[in-house]
């Protein structure tokens, strides 16, 4: 009788998490599963929008990158913007992640107005930030003519302009840093300082030696995370850069920027899906060295 | 006695330096919040001046009601809520259960299932835009909520988030108890599991709802007409269109960001901590 009872529960209970899968499966196999190996499949071919004639290239795609400049530009600048943005932001929100961990007064005040970019919506944002910016208007060329500094058209040239989206970046990003860097400061356990301070460390050592080998794993998530999340910008370029100030072509040329033009200017699926792959390809390289890096720290 | 108080004093203007630092920073943070806010109150004479004013002089909602007269403002706000509800509400659903029949039922091909969803958290959305978009163009989507919303309909990491959490506060013992009361999956999932997540789902109920609010190249691609812009679209399109109104602008600046401003001012600590303890990034 409870064999059987047994039995049936176990049946029901495979039949229950089938049907109840089945719609979150087909909703991921229809938007994300089914979209990423197309990705790939696509990539192998000279695919357009419209019509079906689609002849095949193999690798033709991938080898027609090698010698595409404006692509070839699009990777030096997201290498760039992700490289330098993450770094910089890295190296101003430790130090404040560390005075915030010192129980001092104000910590959450000072939490909270250094995380509010963070959650704020990027295209508002991106629209306040080109107003800043303002080459004729601007707050920040007025606050360099105080100090006798020329007037520079921050958006205008790419080389510039490239600089000007990093340092948003870094304005958008520090609060998030410092949010995770504080998690990592206050899993150190008080001990250690303790036993440093007795043996009379000074505090570049005890930061040295003690904070910075504890705090890696989240170090490299956060270093990772922000990496990936880097190399996906667009909407600020497409916001900052680009309409009826700068011409088309002018704007700073990001992976993303380069792959919506291939695709959806010109056309060319099949060529934007190859990059795409490439886009990809990057990320799982850094996912794997965060994984990599957090496996020999446990 | 001297030395210690020479130390005290020591400690004091360090820290009033690491004050003057943080409070440095703190302006800079907010430096482009107060001249949005400023821009946006300002009368047209005011806003293309120099040197320029940090606040308006007579200060004017203007351009507030110019914002709502030449644009569809409401409408694009109006369609951002609507696609973030029903993408929250829907993400939340699926998580719930996905996380619950991976936390806590063994059955065959669940580990295989289970890394399909892990691969598609790896890849970033952005990657795969191109086949998706095409296959809305085939579906006939493009320009219609439907096509707008089915990305946001799944979160890999919801169902991780939810994954981990139901298999830490559920105990097999007291589902096995309901079960011997002869309580069906289903009415398990209803009463016991959902009323005992309540804490991760409000966590993943902000990051569903932020990330379709802030949603910007499938909805670029997506939408071809006003009637279907969301907020960060209509922002941007009404920008391109007048590019040099700053004060106009600033004011759409304002209305877009405000209703997260107020969720924030709510929630702060929760956000905070539901973003330290999960590390999930916009």
């Amino acid at each position: 009788m409870i064999l059987q009872k047994l039995r049936t529960i176990k049946y029901s209970k495979i039949i229950f998490c089938y049907t109840m899968l089945l719609p979150i499966f087909v909703l991921f196999m229809f938007l994300r599963i089914i979209p990423i190996a197309q990705t790939f499949w696509m990539s192998l071919f000279d695919w357009k929008l419209v019509g079906s004639d689609r002849p095949f290239l193999g690798l033709g795609n991938y080898f027609r990158l090698i010698f595409d400049d404006q692509f070839l530009l699009s990777l030096n600048n997201t290498f760039l913007y992700a490289g330098a943005s993450v770094i910089l932001c890295l190296l101003i929100s430790l130090p404040i992640a560390v005075a915030l961990n010192k129980k001092m007064k104000f910590t959450s005040f000072y939490q909270a107005i250094y995380f509010l970019p963070f959650i704020t919506p990027l295209v508002p944002m991106a629209v306040a930030w080109k107003w800043i910016y303002d080459p004729q208007y601007g707050i920040l060329n007025f606050l360099l003519s105080l100090v006798g500094k020329k007037p520079v058209g921050w958006l205008i040239y790419p080389e510039i302009a490239i600089w000007a989206l990093i340092l948003m970046n870094i304005w958008k990003n520090l609060g998030y840093n410092i949010v995770l860097l504080m998690v990592g400061l206050k899993n150190i356990p008080t001990a250690y300082y303790e036993a440093a301070s007795i043996d009379g460390a000074s505090g570049w050592n005890t930061f040295r030696y003690i904070t910075l080998p504890l705090l890696k794993p989240i170090l490299l998530f956060v270093l990772v995370t922000s990496t990936i999340n880097a190399f996906n910008v667009f909407t600020q370029i497409y916001v900052m850069t680009l309409g009826s100030q700068a011409a088309p072509g002018k704007a700073v040329r990001v992976l993303l920027f380069d792959i919506y033009e291939n695709a959806f200017r010109y056309f060319r699926l099949g060529y934007a899906c190859a990059e795409s792959v490439i886009l990809t390809l990057i990320v799982i390289v850094f996912t794997a060295i965060e994984f990599k890096a957090l496996k020999t720290d446990e | 006695m001297a030395y210690l108080k020479r130390n005290k004093q020591k400690i004091a203007l360090s820290s009033l330096i690491i004050h003057i630092a943080l409070l440095a920073g703190a302006f800079f943070m907010v430096i482009p919040f107060i001249w949005m806010l400023s821009t946006s109150f300002k009368p047209e004479v005011e806003v293309l001046v120099w040197p320029p004013k940090l606040l308006p002089e007579n200060p004017t909602v203007l351009n507030f009601i110019g914002l709502f007269k030449n644009s569809p403002f409401l409408r694009f706000f109006m369609n951002s809520l609507f696609i973030s509800t029903i993408s929250t509400a829907v993400i939340l659903i699926t998580s719930i259960v996905g996380g619950f029949i991976f936390g806590k039922y063994k059955f065959p091909g669940k580990n295989f299932l289970f890394f399909l969803i892990l691969v598609t958290a790896i890849v970033p959305f952005e990657s795969y835009i191109v086949p998706l978009y095409a296959t809305m163009v085939k579906l006939k989507w493009v320009n219609t909520y439907q096509g707008i919303i089915a990305p946001y309909l799944i979160m890999s990491f919801g169902i991780f988030l939810m994954r981990q959490h139901i298999s830490s506060t559920i105990s097999d013992d007291l589902m096995d108890a309901a079960r011997i009361e002869g309580c069906s999956e289903f009415r398990i999932l209803k009463d016991i599991v959902l009323p005992l997540t309540k804490s991760s789902v409000g966590a993943l109920g902000i990051f569903a709802f932020t990330q379709a609010w802030i949603a910007f190249m499938w909805p670029l691609l997506m939408a071809n007409t006003k009637e279907l812009f969301n907020l960060e679209l209509g922002l941007t399109m009404f920008q391109f269109k007048f590019s040099t109104n700053y004060g106009l602008l600033m004011a759409g600046s304002v209305t877009s960001v405000l209703p997260m401003l107020i969720v924030f001012v709510f929630l702060r600590k929760q956000i905070i901590e539901s973003i330290a303890s999960s590390g999930l990034k916009f």
